[in-house]
């Protein structure tokens, strides 16, 4: 068992702990089995953070991968942009300001 | 002669303009500001519209606004050119820079929501964002029956994101002395999972909505307005009825920085966000509303900013190294009804704590609670605007936040 750290809500607080297999456990944990339609969202989250800094919004995922907002939310059922983060290991996606 | 142009003539484009005429030599440099519109709007006072029999005085010459020296177009900004560093105007003139600020903002666009624009538009769908929907606003709450009235923001960020709770507290107030509150049911619909961005203050402003029987919807983010059965629908297939629909519209920044390849997914300009230049052209600055920064998009942050930009790009055109840093800092009045109002003061790392704000001779003023100073401080804020803002004075703010007064409650905030 490697051991990750997580903030009190339970989202990874490191980059680098993530690996594929942590994220079938962590969707499992939150009753998400993942296709490659899930993936497809969460590689692009993994890809998108070092660069842009922060985790991606709703809107920024979907605009950038072609992927429908609706789809999304069939995919992450009830609160998407928290529950791909989640599954992505990055933080909580900021409440804008 | 160098060459700096400014796209905007808003809050930060103005500020900077008269900041910089100051401070860069006139047989030097060259001051090009562009906006489309000749008239200045003084957007925060948008929110009292609905609220005033008469429409207040909220426009002034650009012209007027701007020091001698500066030269304004007026022109709609189509397209920008970052490999050959030239501006084209929608009437085909074409304006070459050395140096550029953007800082044209970000716009309410309806036409993003399937169903908001249409015949309801401006009848029972409305925004306050605008001139004009303020005043459909205030002729809609005018003539308003009775029945169910929805507050509602499509999505995050939007500018001045306390103006749609704002909002709902002075609709409140407004039934409540038009005697017939019992007649009205209010409900304040978000796409966050509270009634604001950052814990303490969401708490806080929840339980005022709470007092005042507002009903809250969160995490809900609308799909389309079906117009003829008045209903809101979420993706994720909810639905809210209402008969009379104040929506603040998805916020975008200006097309052609998107069409440029310079803007993100909402047209925001990605910025270093402590010196607010461009990631990807570093002779290209964003200032105000239309850069990425992560606090809030308000004038205060405009202020806030741009006496950190100024000095920055005075070093950078001298081939210096930028040494001054942003720090996120926001602060914000908050009307909250029957002539009171919050105050909330915040930054990057901090979140908008309770305490007394310092205010030189004049202060303090209370943060995070209901007080009537706090009224007149926002309305203050018009005269200061006009006088001292935008013609680039200092005011007696420090740019950066401070924590003196400041403390971070225990478990309960208490109004
Ligand atoms: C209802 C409401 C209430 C608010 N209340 C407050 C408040 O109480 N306190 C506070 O701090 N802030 C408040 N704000 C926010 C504040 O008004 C903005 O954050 C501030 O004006 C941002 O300044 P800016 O210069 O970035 O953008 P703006 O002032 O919006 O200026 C952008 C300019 O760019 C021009 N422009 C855009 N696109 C183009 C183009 N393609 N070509 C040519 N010109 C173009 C526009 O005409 C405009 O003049 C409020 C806003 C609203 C809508």
């Amino acid at each position: 068992m490697t051991t990750i750290h997580v903030d009190s809500e339970g989202f990874l607080t490191e980059y680098g702990e993530w690996s594929e297999d942590l994220a079938a456990e962590l969707a499992a944990r939150i009753g998400i089995e993942l296709t490659d339609e899930h993936w497809k969202a969460i590689r692009f989250l993994r890809a998108d953070y070092p660069s842009h800094g922060e985790t991606a919004t709703l809107r920024r995922v979907s605009v950038l991968t072609g992927m429908p907002i609706k789809q999304l939310f069939t995919l992450f059922p009830g609160k998407p942009a928290k529950k791909m983060a989640y599954v992505a290991g990055l933080p909580k996606p900021r409440g804008c300001v | 002669m160098r060459r700096l142009v400014i796209l905007g003539a808003g809050t930060a484009g103005t500020m900077v303009a008269n900041k910089l005429r100051r401070r860069l030599a006139l047989d030097e440099w060259q001051i090009t500001v562009i906006d489309r519109d000749p008239e200045h709007l003084y957007q925060p006072g948008l929110l009292f519209v609905p609220f005033e029999p008469e429409p207040p005085d909220l426009l002034k010459s650009r012209r007027g606004l701007l020091r001698r020296g500066i030269q304004l177009l007026i022109g709609e900004v189509g397209a920008l050119d970052t490999e050959n560093k030239t501006v084209r105007l929608a009437d085909g003139g074409v304006v070459g820079y050395d140096y550029l600020v953007i800082a044209t903002g970000t716009s309410p666009r309806p036409d993003q929501t399937p169903g908001m624009l249409g015949p309801q538009w401006h009848r029972s769908i409305h925004d306050f964002y605008t001139y004009d929907g303020a005043l459909a606003v205030r002729d809609a709450l005018q003539s308003f029956p009775g029945g169910r009235l929805v507050v509602h923001v499509v999505d995050q960020p939007i500018k001045c994101p306390v103006a749609p709770l704002e909002f709902t507290f002075l609709a409140e107030a407004f039934f409540r002395r038009r005697g017939m509150r019992d007649q009205v049911e209010i409900v304040y619909v978000t796409p966050l999972d509270g009634a604001f961005t950052k814990p303490v203050a969401s708490r806080f402003l929840g339980r005022l909505l709470d007092e005042r029987k507002i009903a809250v919807e969160t995490d809900f983010l609308v799909e389309r307005i079906d117009a003829e059965r008045k209903t809101l629908v979420s993706y994720d297939e909810r639905e809210i009825g209402y008969d009379l629909l104040v929506t603040v519209p998805l916020n975008m920044g200006a097309d052609f920085l998107g069409d440029s390849g310079l803007g993100d997914e909402l047209n925001y300009v990605p910025v270093d966000k402590r010196t607010l230049q461009s990631i990807a052209h570093p002779d290209v600055f964003a200032v105000g509303d239309a850069n990425d920064l992560p606090t809030s998009k308000a004038g205060s942050v405009a202020h806030f900013s741009s006496e950190i930009f100024v000095e920055n790009f005075l070093q950078y055109v001298d081939g210096r190294a930028m040494t001054h840093r942003f720090d996120g800092h926001a602060n914000c009045f908050v009307e909250t009804g029957d002539g009171k109002g919050l105050l909330i003061d915040f930054n990057y790392d901090t979140e908008p704590l309770p305490g007394r704000y310092p205010l030189g001779r004049l202060g303090p003023l209370s943060l995070l609670r209901e007080t009537k100073a706090n009224h007149w401080g926002k309305l203050a804020f018009r005269w200061i605007y006009w006088h001292l803002l935008l013609p680039g004075r200092r005011l007696p703010v420090p740019n950066k936040m401070s924590m003196t007064g400041k403390h971070r409650p225990g478990e309960e905030v208490r109004p």
